[in-house]
C-alpha cells in the first residue's frame, strides 16, 4: 500500500493562514478515528529545503495552503516541479522547489500535489474566518475521497 | 535625461524588498534607497494580552526565526516575573534555552550559506539567473546541497526537541523552561546514525568554512572590494568579553576598534540607543544617542559580534577567530562579504556549543523553573542569527501587557544595507550605458550578506495585511493602498 504525506503550512496566529495546521488537525482527527494506515501529516510554518528530505520517504505527497487566488472554496492542483520558475526567499520555498530539490538530491519523485483552500484574513487572530472554516471542511471531504482512491 | 532602476523585489531574502536607484544625466548615481515594508502592528497587537502568552504570541510575528522571538521574549518576561536577567534562571533552564537558541543558530546559519550565499560563490554572481540558485547547486555540488539540507534538519529537530513542537514552540516559558532533554532526545543528536549526529555536523561546519576561506584567497580582489565602508558594530557580549549569543551586555566599537558603548546592562537599552523614522521606508534607522544619527548607526549581526568580542570560548572556532582577527591586524573587519567568512565562524562555534551542551547532564534534571518578586517592566535581548534583538514589555496591575517595543535585527541593519547598496551601485553602475542584471545582482549580494528577515509572517502569495500610502516628494501622501 502507498504511503501519503498531508502536509499543511502556514501561520496559524495569522487567521486563515492557518489553514494548512488546522487541516492537518482534521486529518489526524479522521486517522485516528477511523484507523486510516500510512496516511501521515506534518505541518510547519513555511516549507523549506528540508522538506526535500520529508517527501522523499511518501509516494504521494499533499501539501496544503491557504490561498488568495482567484478559486472557489479549494483546488486540488499537480505540482510539477519546474527550474526555470524557481522563486524563493530566504526561508519559505514553494512545493515545485521541495519537489524538485528532491528529485534532483535524493532520485525520488513522489507524486505531489497542492490542495489551495481559499482564505481571505491575514489578521493577528488564532481561528479561521467562517468562510474560510466552511472551505476548509469542503476540502476535507474531497480530499479524505481522494487520499483513499488514491492509496487503492 | 535622468533615470531610475528599479529592483523589484530583492530575491533571496526574507520578505520582499525594493530598491529605488536614481541616475543623473550623466548616468551616475544621484540617490539609492532600500525601501522595507515592514509591518509593525505587532506591538499593539500584543496590548492587553497576558503577559505569559508573549513568548507564544510572539511566534505570529515571524514564522522563519520564531525561536528568537521566543526567547527574547522570555528573557525579558523573566525579569517581570522576578527571575532575573540571563544568568538567573536554573542551569537546566539556562541551558535547555541555549541548546533551542544555537541549534536555531546553527541551522539558519547553515541554509544562509548553502543556500543563498554558495549560489553567487560556486557558480559566479554573473552567471545565467535561471541556475544561480539552490537548485543549479545542486545539479553541479549535489554534496554540498545534500549537507545544507541535512545541517538545517538537525538544527530544526533540536529546536523541535527543546520548544516542544515545531509551530508555536512553547519551551521557554517566563522564570525558565517546560521541559528538559531526556536521555534517548540527547542521543539522537549524540549518537545518530551517520551523518545526523554533532560530531558529523560540526565536520561539516568546518569543512564549509574552509571552502569559504579558499574561495576567498581565490577572489581576494573581488571579496576584499565589495561594498567596504567602516561603521560602527553593536552587538551582546559576554562579561568577560567573549563572543555569547545567548547573553550578556551591550558593547559597540567604532571602525578603528574604539569602544563607543560597554559593559552596558540591556535593561537600559533606552538610554543608549534611539530609532529614526524616515518617510520612504516603514522600517526604523536605530542610532547609539551619545553619538547621534549622522554618525551614530551601527552594523548588528556575524560580522559585528566578531569586532565587538574578545574571544570566541570554544577551541576550534577560537582558532579560526584568530585567522580571521588576523586578516584586519585586530582590528574591527568593515568588509561586508566577509559577513559570510564571521558568519561561517559562528557556525562552527554554534556545533561545537550544541555538543558541548549534549554532554552537560544539567539537561537531564528537573529543576526547570524560578520565580522572584514580580515586577513591572522588563527587557529581554538575545543575538538572533541575523543581529542583536530586542523585546521590552511593560505590564499593568492585572498582569496584561500595556506597552511592547520590538527592535528586530534588520532594522538594527537598516542603515548598513542602505550604506551597501550605495557603495555597490556607485562602484558597478556609475557611467554605465547600459544596468545589466549582473550589476542588479550584486547590489543584491550586498544586501543579502546581511542575510535580512523582513518577513511579516504571513505568506499566501499576493496578500499581505498592510497598508501602503504613497507620498510626493514633499512628504504630501498621494494615494492609500490597503491590501
Amino acid at each position: 500500500m502507498s504511503k501519503t504525506l498531508i502536509y499543511g503550512y502556514g501561520n496559524p496566529g495569522r487567521q486563515d493562514d492557518g489553514i494548512g495546521a488546522r487541516f492537518v488537525e482534521l486529518v489526524d482527527a479522521w486517522i485516528a478515528k477511523e484507523h486510516i494506515q500510512n496516511v501521515f501529516t506534518d505541518s510547519n510554518y513555511q516549507l523549506n529545503v528540508e522538506d526535500s528530505v520529508l517527501i522523499a520517504d511518501y509516494d504521494s505527497v499533499i501539501f496544503v495552503d491557504a490561498s488568495v487566488a482567484d478559486i472557489e472554496s479549494y483546488k486540488l492542483e499537480e505540482v510539477l516541479p519546474d527550474n526555470a520558475t524557481i522563486e524563493f526567499t530566504m526561508h519559505a520555498v514553494s512545493t515545485a522547489y521541495v519537489l524538485d530539490l528532491c528529485r534532483k538530491l535524493y532520485n525520488k519523485n513522489p507524486r505531489t500535489y497542492v490542495l489551495h483552500v481559499k482564505a481571505y484574513e491575514f489578521d493577528f487572530v488564532e481561528d479561521l474566518t467562517p468562510q474560510a472554516m466552511q472551505n476548509l471542511q469542503a476540502a476535507f471531504e474531497f480530499i479524505k475521497a481522494f487520499v483513499l482512491k488514491e492509496m487503492q | 535625461m535622468s533615470q531610475k532602476v528599479t529592483i523589484e523585489p530583492v530575491t533571496r531574502v526574507e520578505g520582499h524588498g525594493k530598491v529605488t536607484i536614481h541616475l543623473d544625466d550623466n548616468m551616475n548615481v544621484a540617490q539609492t534607497r532600500l525601501h522595507i515594508v515592514e509591518f509593525r502592528g505587532f506591538e499593539r497587537f500584543v496590548q492587553g494580552r497576558p503577559y505569559w502568552e508573549a513568548p507564544v504570541l510572539v511566534q505570529r510575528l515571524c514564522g522563519i526565526c520564531p525561536v528568537s522571538h521566543h526567547l527574547a521574549a522570555a528573557k525579558a518576561l523573566d525579569v517581570i516575573v522576578g527571575a532575573g536577567t540571563g544568568h538567573g534562571l536554573t542551569a537546566t533552564g539556562e541551558k535547555m534555552r541555549r541548546l533551542m537558541h544555537y541549534g536555531q543558530m546553527f541551522q539558519s546559519h547553515a541554509l544562509h550559506f548553502f543556500h543563498l550565499a554558495s549560489p553567487d560563490f560556486l557558480l559566479g554572481y554573473d552567471a545565467d539567473p535561471a541556475i544561480r540558485n539552490v537548485i543549479g547547486v545542486a545539479i553541479n555540488f549535489p554534496e554540498l546541497a545534500t549537507q545544507g539540507v541535512l545541517m538545517r534538519k538537525f538544527g530544526q529537530e533540536i529546536i523541535e526537541h527543546t520548544a516542544g513542537k515545531k509551530i508555536h514552540g512553547t519551551g521557554a516559558i517566563p522564570g525558565g523552561i517546560n521541559k528538559n532533554l531526556t536521555i534517548e532526545e540527547r542521543d539522537i543528536f549524540l549518537k545518530g546514525a551517520d551523518p545526523m549526529n554533532i560530531d558529523k555536523m560540526i565536520d561539516w561546519a568546518d569543512g564549509a568554512l574552509q571552502f569559504f576561506k579558499g574561495y576567498y584567497m581565490k577572489n581576494r580582489d573581488f571579496v576584499d572590494g565589495f561594498a567596504y565602508f567602516p561603521s560602527n558594530h553593536l552587538s551582546l557580549v559576554r562579561k568577560d568579553g567573549a563572543l555569547d549569543l545567548y547573553h550578556g551586555v551591550l558593547r559597540a566599537v567604532d571602525a578603528n576598534g574604539n569602544k563607543i558603548l560597554d559593559d552596558v546592562d540591556y535593561q537600559d537599552y533606552y538610554n543608549y540607543i534611539e530609532e529614526e523614522v524616515k518617510n520612504w521606508s516603514y522600517m526604523k534607522f536605530p542610532y547609539l544617542t551619545h553619538i547621534g544619527k549622522e554618525k551614530g548607526w551601527y552594523r548588528v549581526g556575524p560580522l559585528a559580534r566578531l569586532n565587538t568580542a574578545d574571544f570566541i570560548p570554544s577551541p576550534k572556532a577560537q582558532k579560526e577567530f584568530e585567522i580571521y582577527k588576523a586578516h584586519t591586524n585586530g582590528k574591527p573587519n568593515n568588509y561586508c562579504l566577509h559577513t559570510h567568512w564571521a558568519r561561517l565562524i559562528e557556525l562552527l562555534h554554534a556545533g561545537e556549543v550544541l555538543k558541548e551542551l549534549l554532554l552537560d547532564p544539567d539537561l537531564q534534571k528537573d529543576d526547570l523553573v524560578v520565580k522572584g518578586k514580580k515586577g513591572k517592566e522588563g527587557v529581554g535581548l538575545v543575538e538572533a542569527p541575523r543581529g542583536t534583538l530586542f523585546h521590552h514589555y511593560r505590564i499593568d496591575d492585572n498582569d496584561a501587557i500595556e506597552m511592547a517595543n520590538l527592535i528586530v535585527s534588520t532594522t538594527n541593519n537598516n542603515e548598513p544595507m542602505n550604506q551597501s547598496v550605495n557603495f555597490v551601485a556607485k562602484n558597478m553602475m556609475n557611467g554605465q550605458a547600459v544596468i545589466t542584471e549582473p550589476m542588479k545582482n550584486a547590489v543584491e549580494i550586498a544586501i543579502r550578506a546581511y542575510d535580512p528577515c523582513l518577513s511579516c509572517a504571513t505568506h499566501a502569495l499576493g496578500k499581505m495585511p498592510l497598508d501602503i500610502k504613497l507620498y510626493d516628494a514633499n512628504g504630501v501622501e498621494m494615494d492609500h493602498y490597503k491590501s
